[in-house]
């Protein structure tokens, strides 16, 4: 999309964006605590799991499209990527920056996928917010139950923004899923550059396109 | 992904003793292998070759007998195999919660042990998680950890897979103690080691194909995963925000030549559960407005 757009589209969107930064200090209205609107999309996103035939038999389509539809609209990804590549990241120009985003983005989407058609009636514990009404940058803390292993901890680092709470990383036992990539991505960096980073990422995204959907 | 930790003990002592001899082997050719890698990854041209191995010997072998085994075995077999070795586990997670100075831990991981090994018929229900008592994950490597043992080099063992200089040492514990290698008679002990290897190898099936989609540099990937869980496992789950979650962008003249922090060298204290630290991310409008380019 923004790639036939180019630069002018970017520094648009840096007019917008620095003009809406001003604007959100006004104090916002109705915006769903992070913990809630952790534990709302969770258990919406489970019942249409557990409820459609489809996504249990792999249909693969049908829970990126869930994805999509329920659960990126609360991700921040410039956010994580910017987390993902790191020092590099200051360094990108802002098209860079949103191709980079636009490929982690479908990583992330693929890999989530792939979580979500794993999973198998587990049980959540949704933890108790600590954190103060005023404060814009928390973490909320879920975890899975399952028979004979130690619950599985998800930490979701969320931030405050003009459009509600975004998160901005995902940590899975303690694997956060932006630190994860850091390395990778730096090494990629300082071998071929942003752009060399951009092609890698595009190639893997295309390849795993190509591979047959559902597979197990 | 190998075996994995869990799996280990399978093949006995006598693995364990062939696997420090190729270590020591690997030692003397891995040393020449550091081009300004990974300064927490000494050892990064044996790891690669040893991880091809396992790779290698997971496809071949481990992973077929691993997809072999969950499509014979309907899950609630599944979850007795799972349940019986977790619960032969508990007996030495509670030892090292208590050698780690947590007492109440210690003794849920031993009351476990006990309603688990009677009511839950030898461990094969996990009874004591419905009754509230919860399971954790301990081992000697994290004892060592929390008594302050930095992580040492980055390893990857034989089929055992990812460890560190610290944890490889707590392997040696873990595997001296562990129930299913002291048991007779020694077909017994082989069965049961082979059970909870391939057991465990089929519990992480879904997890090595998310590996697979997710990873551009596997290797990469999973050490630094491995080396992110191990430090969260040490705190139990309430690891020091910063060392894992820092970069977010800002730009850091020191970091460009050293990407990475030894988590050890920083001596981070223990956070409380539940804590957060706020932060104003230096980069904020850019990395809004790179955000609204989407949109």
């Amino acid at each position: 999309m923004f790639r036939n757009a180019g630069s002018a589209a970017a520094a648009r969107g840096l007019a917008v964006a620095l003009a809406f930064g001003a604007a959100s200090a006004a104090p916002a209205q109705e915006i769903t605590p992070p913990d809630v609107l952790v534990k709302t999309v969770t258990l919406e996103v489970v019942e249409i799991v557990r409820s459609d035939k489809d996504i249990q038999a792999g249909d693969r389509k049908k829970v990126v499209a869930l994805i999509e539809t329920r659960v990126l609209p609360h991700f921040n990804f410039a956010a994580m990527t910017a987390s993902a590549v790191g020092t590099h990241w200051a360094k990108a120009s802002a098209e860079q920056k949103a191709r980079l985003t636009d490929e982690f983005r479908n990583l992330m989407v693929r890999t989530y996928a792939s979580s979500i058609a794993a999973y198998k009636n587990q049980k959540f514990d949704f933890r108790p917010l600590r954190a103060k009404a005023t404060d814009t940058d928390v973490t909320v803390n879920v975890r899975v139950l399952q028979s004979g292993t130690e619950p599985v901890k998800i930490d979701y680092d969320m931030e405050k923004t003009a459009r509600g709470w975004k998160v901005w990383d995902v940590r899975v036992a303690d694997i956060s899923l932006t630190a994860s990539y850091r390395t990778e991505f730096a090494n990629v960096v300082r071998d071929a550059g942003i752009d060399g980073l951009i092609r890698t990422l595009q190639a893997k995204n295309q390849k795993a396109g190509e591979a047959p959907a559902g597979r197990s | 992904m190998s075996a994995g930790r869990n799996g280990r003990g399978g093949s006995g002592w006598a693995g364990v003793r062939a696997v420090a001899a190729a270590a020591l082997l690997a030692f003397a050719t891995g040393c020449a292998t550091t081009n300004g890698g990974d300064p927490r990854d000494p050892l990064e041209g044996f790891n690669r070759s040893m991880y091809a191995f396992n790779e290698a010997f997971d496809d071949a072998i481990a992973k077929p007998v691993a997809t072999a085994y969950k499509s014979v075995t309907p899950e609630p077999v599944r979850g007795w195999v799972r349940n019986f070795f977790a619960n032969l586990a508990d007996v030495f997670i509670g030892l090292n919660n208590l050698l780690q100075g947590k007492p109440l831990d210690a003794a849920t991981d031993w009351a476990r042990f006990a309603f688990n090994s009677t009511l839950g018929v030898l461990g094969i229900n996990d009874v004591a998680s419905d009754m509230g008592l919860e399971k954790h994950n301990e081992d000697f490597g994290q004892t060592f950890g929390r008594w302050g043992v930095g992580n040492g080099a980055y390893i990857v063992w034989p089929i055992l897979g990812s460890s560190t200089a610290r944890d490889s040492v707590g392997l040696l514990l873990d595997a001296y103690v562990d129930p299913v290698r002291r048991h007779e008679p020694a077909d017994a002990r082989a069965f049961a080691g082979l059970l909870r290897a391939v057991g465990h190898r089929a519990d992480l099936l879904d997890a090595s194909r998310i590996l697979e989609e997710a990873a551009l540099d596997k290797y990469i990937f999973q050490r630094d995963a491995y080396l992110q869980r191990r430090r969260g496992l040490i705190y139990d789950g309430n690891p020091p925000r910063d060392a894992t979650s820092r970069a977010r962008g800002q730009p850091r003249a020191a970091d460009a030549d050293r990407p990475f922090e030894e988590p050890a060298a920083r001596a981070p204290a223990p956070r409380a559960a539940n804590s957060y630290e706020p932060r104003e991310p230096a980069n904020y409008a850019a990395v809004l407005a790179a955000s609204r380019v989407r949109h």
